[in-house]
């Protein structure tokens, strides 16, 4: 069971979080003016990558916060976490 | 049976003492400290079962659980499947019986206690032997917060089944000394009879700590009979020894068949000598050791057979001076006997070849073809294995964080080594985590180590029995041969992985502890390419095998998911509700009385709330109070309608969707003020609605000043549903004026009851009139109360779900989860009027203009009326339409839909449904058909409502 830092508490295990999939995915300024096309990237297209990704997680167990983290998906290993409000980290 | 077995003197035991107990039906006597494997052979009995496909004899051929051949059933004091005879500690009354390979589960229920411990160390040693206490020691030392655990019963690992030499002491002594430190430091763990099963991300490991198995009937009723630890160390200590290794030869399984040091540990841990006389055979010199104290313990060794051209000149020596003859140069090629080893047959071994052999008589065959380093824990935590060409072993191959191995489990064989290794890793530890290894760590003094003469990889032995291989066992709890490998690699198969499974090698209890490795070499033989490339098959938890009465803890019965019950819940018990699970909730699903069954009782508590008054618990709707001055700007982003225009004191009814448009959850708001709201979802959403709100409020609007809370436990609901629920309002709250006028449909009033504040809202989920009275769980029964004493005139009737399915559906008011699916639009539902035209966006809106969301043929929702009148639909039947000539389409029957809802009407006098149909709404009228058990039932398409489609009943 892995921990996971969240931003506000602290390490906690990993069955108090919940995932929210690709993070820097922002909800359209104006839907109305988007084609079907852009819509759907929206509503359905996400990457997958493999290594480091940017992705949502929730401390729904604990602050009930969420936040942001580059993990890297073939190690399942957090790089960093870092808060919504924060620009996604530069990685190497 | 007499202990005819038992060496003069030596052994753990405590000979002051018997211990009876019962094998095969056959009463035997054994010592405290006995396991029932050491006790058995005392006894001189070698065989334990027959083995699982080939019902070949097989007996006991190690000390511990690496054994692949004592599998037992416990049968007193609980019955117990799959235990190994070499790790059941005996106590007085316990009754077994062999089993070959499989087990059978209890019939009785386990009335034992099982629990778990959390626990955070800086270091975490697995393995109590000279170099798990070693580094214990240290840590310990350093003041570092430590646990160590050990499977056996006692500390000590290998040390209790040799003769070493601690500072010119028996090395126990140390290990006694060793031990009272560690007691003495107050941050120090120390469980035996704990074996660390598996070893996960970030320094996270599970244990079983055996708690009262040992005691057997005298086991304290109040102490839990085995305990999971989920340990959490910031760096992990593996100190786990290591596995004697067999050599495979034909009919290399009979009982009296023994790993080497096994029968080392029998004498000295348990004071049993496995045999009268002894072929010791090896391609290395930790044989010797056996061969020459087993001599000592009054064993007539017969040969030492030693596989290395030269065998061991040194050790030769040693036997010789006892008059032990050495064979070097020469293998066991086979044996004879049949319950029970009576020949080795011996041949002349060089370069691969097998001389001409003979018979060499024994009651005890012993066998080491090296150690293979229990480098489990290691392997689970992702470690990397490297092969060692000349240990004939897989050693950890790299180094991890937070995690090093040490002693025989990092291929250190000597004591020196293991006790200047242990604590080495331990300082290492201490320094990654910045504390100060500096303090008293003197570490005793082990004789110097002798340099042994280089072992023999050797996996098998030529099978010159013309069995070829048939009979030469690699798993013998699989009753897997060299000749199943040699079918596999023959069928083309490469990675150990797919020979695992081909074979079965390694899938058994055992897990290929002595196995595993043996199947790498000689594949790697079969197929001409290195050991390493074939590599191991992957470690995984469990090391061995765990009860799932363990794992399950506390956590089984009516603990094993909370159950979530309202403060009505034993007036419900009490009136003979019947309930049903929604979630976690107990709700009651109807009120039966004497001699009605479910249909009668539902029918009876329909019409009371069609005709008179009805009152259900609704307590479990979800509640979210949602507060701050951007409350109404939340609500309108996420509900299809708008709800910053509902004024203060009125409610209104809104549908939530997701980005793809499609419905996720209905439920009434009530505003309490311009910046609060009142949030009703389905019982089943609660969780899931508050969750969205505040990833849609922190994720994509942190700007909003909005908090949300969920208040489902603060509230009970009572809906009082019927034309008589004003009256009954009415006579409870007197001071409010319950007119139509005054409090009209969709509008709450708050109002108190004996000091007591209740809110009242005109919310129907029936389209009868009806009132939903809140109140604070503290007074819900009392207020429950109060309304069945003031309807006792116009005969109120408490009704469950059922009854509340049936009304809400007569009405169509679709349930989201039943009557929809995730691929539902609120104009599938034909709900166009609850969306919003005003608004600019709403989380949904959208995907309305999607293409497929226009499509005509989109499923809707409709009524169905069987035109028998009689049959009931079973919910989820397809939807067939028939060609004009009456006959069904040529398969595949094109399905319209399917029956989302369906019940018998009281109002309607016949049974009807709801059901999503393409096109549904443009089928009214048409009649399509339904199969049921096998015959077609012509149904007619309606629209939803199918009860007062006028809304005429709501105002009474």
């Amino acid at each position: 069971m892995q921990l996971i830092e969240c931003p506000w508490c602290g390490p906690r295990e990993e069955v108090e979080f919940h995932y929210g999939g690709q993070a820097h995915v922002p909800y359209p300024d104006n839907p109305a003016e988007v084609s079907d096309e852009e819509w759907a990237h929206y509503v359905f297209f996400r990457d997958n990558t493999k290594g480091r990704f940017a992705e949502r997680w929730n401390h729904t167990a604990g602050c009930r916060r969420w936040f942001n983290a580059i993990r890297d998906t073939a190690t399942y290993r957090f790089e960093r976490v870092y808060r919504l409000d924060g620009p996604k980290p530069v990685t190497p | 049976m007499t202990s005819t077995f038992r060496a003069t003197d030596g052994g753990r035991i405590d000979r002051s003492a018997t211990v009876d107990f019962t094998f095969d039906g056959q009463v035997y006597t054994g010592h405290p400290g006995d396991t029932l494997a050491s006790a058995l052979l005392a006894a001189g009995r070698h065989q334990i079962a027959t083995s699982i496909k080939l019902g070949r004899p097989r007996g006991i051929a190690a000390a511990w659980a690496e054994d692949p051949g004592g599998l037992v059933q416990i049968e007193e004091p609980f019955p117990e499947p799959m235990l190994l005879a070499t790790t059941v500690e005996l106590h007085e009354g316990l009754a077994a019986h062999g089993l070959p390979g499989q087990g059978r589960l209890a019939e009785v229920p386990d009335s034992a206690r099982y629990d778990a411990v959390h626990h955070h160390v800086d270091v975490l040693v697995v393995g109590a032997g000279p170099a798990g206490l070693a580094a214990a020691l240290t840590a310990a030392r350093a003041g570092a917060r430590v646990a160590l655990v050990d499977e056996q019963s006692e500390a000590g690992g290998s040390l209790l089944g040799g003769t070493d030499r601690l500072d010119d002491a028996p090395a126990l002594e140390w290990v006694t000394a060793a031990v009272a430190e560690l007691a003495g430091h107050p941050d120090v763990l120390h469980l035996q009879r704990t074996t660390a099963f598996g070893s996960y991300d970030d320094g996270f490991v599970l244990a079983l700590e055996r708690r009262t198995d040992h005691l057997g009937t005298a086991a304290p009723k109040h102490i839990s009979r085995q305990r999971v630890w989920r340990l959490r160390a910031r760096s992990i200590v593996v100190a786990t020894g290591a596995h004697e290794r067999p050599v495979v030869f034909a009919d290399n399984d009979r009982p009296g068949i023994m790993l080497a040091g096994a029968a080392r540990t029998f004498l000295h841990h348990y004071g049993v000598l496995p045999g009268r006389e002894a072929v010791v055979f090896t391609t290395n010199d930790s044989a010797y050791d056996a061969a020459l104290d087993l001599h000592r313990a009054g064993v007539r060794v017969q040969a030492v057979v030693d596989a290395r051209p030269e065998g061991s000149p040194r050790r030769r020596e040693e036997c010789e001076r006892a008059g032990i003859r050495v064979l070097p140069g020469a293998v066991v090629t086979g044996t004879r006997g049949v319950e029970r080893v009576t020949h080795a047959l011996v041949a002349p071994f060089a370069d691969g070849d097998v001389g001409a052999g003979s018979a060499i008589a024994c009651d005890l065959l012993l066998v080491s073809g090296g150690w293979n380093p229990a480098v489990h824990l290691f392997s689970q935590a992702r470690g990397r294995l490297r092969y060692d060409e000349a240990l004939g072993a897989f050693l950890p191959g790299e180094e991890l964080d937070g995690l090093s191995v040490t002693g025989a489990a990092a291929g250190v064989f000597d004591l020196a080594g293991c006790l200047a290794d242990g604590r080495r890793v331990a300082r290492a530890a201490l320094t990654a985590q910045t504390i100060d290894p500096a303090g008293v760590d003197r570490l005793p003094t082990a004789p110097e180590p002798v340099v042994p003469t280089a072992p023999l990889v050797l996996w098998r032995v030529p099978d010159t029995s013309g069995a070829e291989g048939s009979t030469s066992f690699v798993d013998l709890q699989r009753d897997a041969t060299v000749a199943d490998i040699a079918r596999a690699v023959g069928a083309g198969l490469r990675s150990i992985e797919h020979i695992k499974r081909y074979t079965t090698i390694g899938t058994a209890h055992d897990q290929g502890k002595t196995s595993g490795v043996l199947t790498s070499g000689i594949t790697a033989e079969l197929l001409g390419i290195p050991v390493q490339a074939t590599g191991t098959t992957t470690f995984r938890p469990p090391y061995t095998p765990v009860a799932f009465a363990a794992l399950a803890g506390r956590d089984r019965g009516r603990l094993f998911d909370p159950e979530r019950v309202t403060s009505l819940h034993d007036w419900h018990v009490a009136a003979g509700a019947v309930f049903e699970d929604v979630g976690q909730w107990k709700r009651p699903r109807y009120y039966p009385r004497p001699g009605e069954d479910m249909e009668a009782a539902v029918l009876r508590e329909c019409a009371a709330a069609r005709t008179g008054v009805g009152i259900l618990d609704g307590s479990t709707l979800g509640k979210i109070d949602v507060q701050g001055p951007d409350a109404a700007v939340l609500l309108d982003r996420l509900y299809t309608n708008m709800m910053s225009s509902l004024k203060v004191g009125s409610v209104r009814y809104g549908v939530m969707c997701g980005v793809d448009g499609m419905v996720i959850d209905d439920g009434t708001v009530l505003r309490l003020a311009e910046d609060r709201f009142l949030v009703l979802t389905t019982t089943g959403g609660a969780a899931k609605i508050l969750d969205w709100m505040e990833e849609w409020a922190q994720t994509e609007w942190p700007d909003l000043r909005v908090h949300c809370t969920s208040v489902t436990e603060q509230w009970n609901t009572f809906p009082v549903v019927g034309p008589r629920s004003r009256d009954v309002i009415g006579a409870v709250f007197p001071q409010v004026d319950v007119s139509n006028e005054a409090f009209p449909f969709m509008a709450w009033r708050d109002t108190t009851l004996d000091g007591v504040p209740v809110r009242l809202a005109r919310i129907s989920f029936s389209g009868e009139l009806a009132f939903e009275v809140y109140v604070s769980p503290w007074y819900g029964v009392a207020v429950w109360q109060r309304l069945l004493e003031a309807g006792h005139r116009y005969g109120i009737t408490p009704y469950g779900t059922e009854t509340m399915h049936v009304l809400r559906a007569e009405k169509g008011y679709p349930i989201i989860g039943q009557d929809t699916d995730g691929t539902v639009t609120p104009q599938d539902l034909g709900m166009e009027w609850a969306i919003s035209k005003k608004k600019a966006d709403f989380v949904g809106k959208r995907s309305f203009a999607r293409r497929a969301n226009q499509d005509p043929l989109r499923k809707q929702l409709v009524g169905l009326l069987p035109v028998d009148r009689r049959t009931v639909l079973p919910e989820g039947s397809q939807i067939v339409e028939l060609h004009a000539d009456g006959q069904l389409p040529p398969p595949p029957v094109p399905m319209l839909g399917h029956v989302t809802s369906s019940y018998r009407s009281a109002e309607l006098a016949r049974p009807f449904a709801l059901a999503l149909v393409k096109g549904g709404r443009s089928r009214i009228g048409d009649t399509v058909h339904v199969p049921v058990n096998g015959t077609l039932v012509p149904v007619e398409v309606t629209g939803s409502v199918l009860v007062d489609p006028e809304g005429a009943r709501r105002d009474g």
